[in-house]
């Protein structure tokens, strides 16, 4: 930080302000029926796939363990839906490639209670018990990453940490799950986040919530103020808003924002003695954890021009997309064309198939009609000229123009060598930006993906 | 590269979704409407010679784009409607004498689209600004056309050439009985009356007037400082530009500029007129800040800005021109790509050399302003 900083609120340098768009910001979260079937993969995170424990023609309870962990980095699945095994088998998933995944029929009939629940006495249970229990969850970051939370709240060995920190940025335009589940159920974040604590062994948790949020912040403290009613058990927690940029809730830009501190290249937060943890999944370990019920369910943002009825929706895990959108509904006068994207505008992945399910790392489901496709297929595409936008909206500070043009003549070693292409996330503020219209972050991609092929051989 | 660019665009699977939607041509268009109170106010001051002169610049600069296009078997409009051609014409042209015969005009414009622009490769590809590439090979080709200027004739008075006249004037060159308009500028004046001998406490007091208004000889787009100055300051509003080159160029060129003229008054001129003479504002705000042309980073900015102004001073004041705005910029153009490359942004958690930062430094670095 220069002594600029100190006349500037800014929340770390650079980034971009996009349109917010959070069009569901205000609707509570409803719950979405139970579509026929559900489609299960057994890889919804980072790690190994999960192994199937059941088998076709099977009738499984809802929240039932249909899969177990792998060895080494792995999360369990359980049933989302009272039904039977109808097949394990291949079917399309978001990442492209066909996948193996747990088809469910549901019962029309079944209450759907939960009835698998396995409650264990946490009240003086180790941090490992903790995390074990995390585990047995099948608990993995909601935010979108779908990392394994046991993981990413286990310390390595001779680190430690002091902070919980919780991510409650929700930076992508559309998405409002995270502002909803804030705002509804920040009892159970707190619950969550004392988990958190314990698990971790910090002494503080801090939540980051970005100020286009008052209501969530006005919640979260109310429920710190009945945290504090009760002394403070597990820790001190607090709230701060930080002004709202994209992309805050990548989670170096948080700890700029809240600390003025940089994670190392080529570190974790842990290095800091920090940990830091998505809000959805706090809330929903809060809820979890004490019944010893599985993930069966989570909040997704329904959004966008091509639905008729956007909102935030509890959606059992593995519903298909097709389902979502007949539920939704379209807007009257639609065409047929659609695009579906999971995930907000910026980072979300566009789908070749509805037939895709939901799984755990879903934050948004948003979906643009043929009309708004059209106009972006339109816009003309310039060669750069070196206006400096995007080095002035890159948060990690690298110079995309220059990126862009090593793209452009395949120089990929010296984009990873001499521009750091390695430390970009893919934030797409670049693009965003580019007045050529350029598509930058995307060739950035193909430069990774290449370099990653050429290090595999 | 633009196929590469043209095939992803078409295809947008990839995020981001969402875009700005501002384009190169509202870019171009911005700069050219910041650029016209200064134009209008110039036509108004020169007459209708200025005017058929800045037109024949114009249309001979995207002429010599067409043609380039054609020869490339290219489509010519699409790449016309950037408006990149036009400004290149629009800023070569406020940078002549405004009653420059029109085959300087045109000369000017077809060298700079032609030659400084499309034989580098295009737009985006040039490493020189082409506008003023083309002003010093005139400059250094046709000496006397090129320092002809004249005083202020505002178009409404009765000794102002009408329509007919002007364009002869255009066309045929200065008649002879409007010889008595043509005159030095303070720059010239006072170099010339440097080199003969007189000192400027002896000179000065004879010199042609300056003023923030700009009536005194010059070209279109120096005389009237105040409102190229208004301009640039709307293109910073409009985050166009950033402030650092305007900035650090006429820091480089005051800064000197004071320092020598406290030391010797009757060697240096003083500050106020370095930075109202000439090209200095121009050259600040619209010149020296062509993106293509400059580097891209704040830092990088600030060193060329500042090498702009200070080469500008020293070619002024110990060089043979009487301006030196053009060929500092050119100078300080050639220097770009080695700026861009030493001169990068800091990496976030890498200090400046690419070095990752320290863990535990880092980790016991205090947490700003709050207490938990």
């Amino acid at each position: 930080m220069n002594f600029l900083s100190y006349f500037r609120n800014e929340a770390f340098e650079r980034g971009i302000h996009p349109p917010s768009c959070k069009l569901t910001a205000d609707t509570p979260i409803r719950r979405l029926p139970f579509a026929p079937r559900l489609v299960v993969p057994l890889s919804q995170h980072i790690g190994k796939p999960a192994l199937p424990v059941v088998r076709v023609g099977e009738e499984v309870q809802r929240g039932q363990l249909i899969a177990r962990a792998d060895d080494g980095l792995s999360v369990p699945h359980h049933a989302p839906a009272t039904g039977v095994v109808e097949a394990i088998e291949l079917r399309p998933s978001a990442r492209g490639p066909w996948a193996p995944a747990i088809v469910i029929r549901v019962h029309p009939g079944s209450s759907q209670e939960d009835l698998c629940a396995n409650p264990r006495d946490l009240a003086k249970a180790s941090s490992d018990e903790l995390r074990q229990a995390i585990r047995d969850s099948g608990m993995v970051g909601l935010g979108g990453a779908a990392f394994p939370t046991y993981a990413k709240l286990a310390i390595p060995a001779g680190a430690k940490a002091h902070t919980l920190v919780v991510n409650g940025c929700e930076c992508e335009p559309y998405l409002t799950c995270d502002h909803r589940v804030m705002v509804e159920e920040a009892d159970d974040l707190i619950a969550g986040i004392r988990y958190g604590l314990r698990a971790t062994g910090a002494v503080r948790a801090i939540i980051g919530v970005e100020d286009n949020k008052p209501a969530a912040v006005a919640a979260i403290k109310a429920a710190i103020a009945r945290h504090e009613a009760a002394g403070q058990p597990d820790g001190a927690i607090f709230v701060e808003a930080v002004p709202t940029k994209y992309p805050q809730g990548s989670e170096k830009m948080l700890l700029m924002a809240l600390f003025g501190v940089e994670v190392p290249s080529g570190k974790l937060p842990i290095s800091l003695g920090m940990v830091v943890n998505n809000v959805g999944t706090l809330a929903a370990l809060g809820r979890l954890l004490p019944s010893g019920r599985g993930l069966t369910e989570r909040v997704v943002t329904i959004t966008g021009p091509g639905v008729s009825r956007p909102g935030d929706y509890r959606v059992p895990l593995g519903t298909p997309l097709r389902f979502i959108l007949d539920y939704a509904g379209a807007p009257a006068g639609m065409n047929d064309a659609r695009q579906v994207i999971l995930g907000g505008p910026m980072m979300g992945q566009a789908l070749p198939s509805l037939d895709i399910p939901i799984t755990k790392g879903v934050s948004g489901v948003l979906v643009f009609r043929g009309e708004d496709l059209a106009q972006r297929e339109n816009v003309t595409t310039y060669p750069c000229i070196k206006c400096g936008e995007c080095v002035g909206a890159c948060p990690m500070g690298l110079n995309p123009s220059q990126l862009g043009m090593l793209a452009a003549k395949r120089e990929y070693d010296a984009m990873a060598e001499g521009y750091f292409l390695g430390e970009c996330f893919e934030c797409g503020c670049c693009t965003y930006v580019c007045p050529s219209n350029i598509p930058l972050v995307q060739q950035f991609r193909v430069a990774k993906q290449v370099l990653r092929e050429k290090s595999a051989k | 590269m633009s196929a590469l660019s043209r095939t992803s665009a078409a295809a947008p699977v990839a995020a981001p979704h969402a875009s700005t939607s501002g384009s190169v041509t509202a870019v171009m268009a911005t700069v050219m409407l910041a650029l016209t109170p200064a134009t209008l106010y110039g036509f108004w001051l020169y007459g209708w010679p200025s005017i058929y002169l800045w037109l024949i610049t114009v249309a001979f600069a995207m002429l010599g784009e067409a043609v380039c296009l054609r020869l490339m078997e290219r489509r010519a409009v699409p790449v016309l409607f950037d408006g990149s051609a036009m400004l290149t014409g629009w800023l070569l042209a406020v940078s002549l004498p405004p009653w420059a015969p029109w085959w300087i005009g045109a000369l000017g414009g077809l060298f700079a689209t032609m030659l400084c622009k499309q034989a580098f490769g295009g737009l985006g590809q040039n490493l020189f600004n082409p506008a003023m590439v083309a002003r010093v090979a005139l400059l250094i080709s046709f000496p006397v056309q090129m320092t002809a200027w004249v005083a202020p004739l505002p178009i409404d008075m009765a000794a102002a050439p009408g329509p007919i006249s002007g364009l002869l004037v255009t066309l045929k060159g200065i008649p002879q009985g409007l010889d008595a308009v043509s005159s030095a500028s303070l720059l010239g004046f006072a170099k010339t009356e440097m080199s003969r001998g007189v000192d400027l406490l002896q000179s000065l007091p004879h010199a042609p007037s300056l003023s923030w208004l700009g009536s005194r000889p010059g070209s279109l787009g120096e005389t009237a400082s105040w409102l190229i100055a208004a301009g640039g300051l709307l293109l910073i509003v409009r985050r166009v530009i950033s402030w650092h080159i305007p900035v650090a160029m006429l820091a480089g060129i005051a800064v000197p500029a004071a320092l020598l003229h406290l030391v010797d008054p009757a060697r240096y001129l003083d500050a106020t007129t370095h930075l109202l003479s000439g090209g200095a504002m121009l050259g600040a705000f619209f010149i020296a800040t062509d993106y293509v042309t400059s580097p891209n980073t704040a830092r990088g900015q600030l060193i060329f800005g500042a090498g702009c102004g200070v080469l500008t001073y020293v070619i002024r004041t110990w060089a043979g021109y009487p301006e030196g705005v053009a060929f500092a910029v050119l100078l300080m153009n050639s220097l770009t790509p080695i700026i861009d490359r030493y001169v990068k942004p800091r990496v976030y958690g890498r200090d400046r050399q690419g070095v990752a930062l320290d863990a535990p430094a880092m980790a016991a670095r205090p947490i700003v302003g709050r207490e938990y």
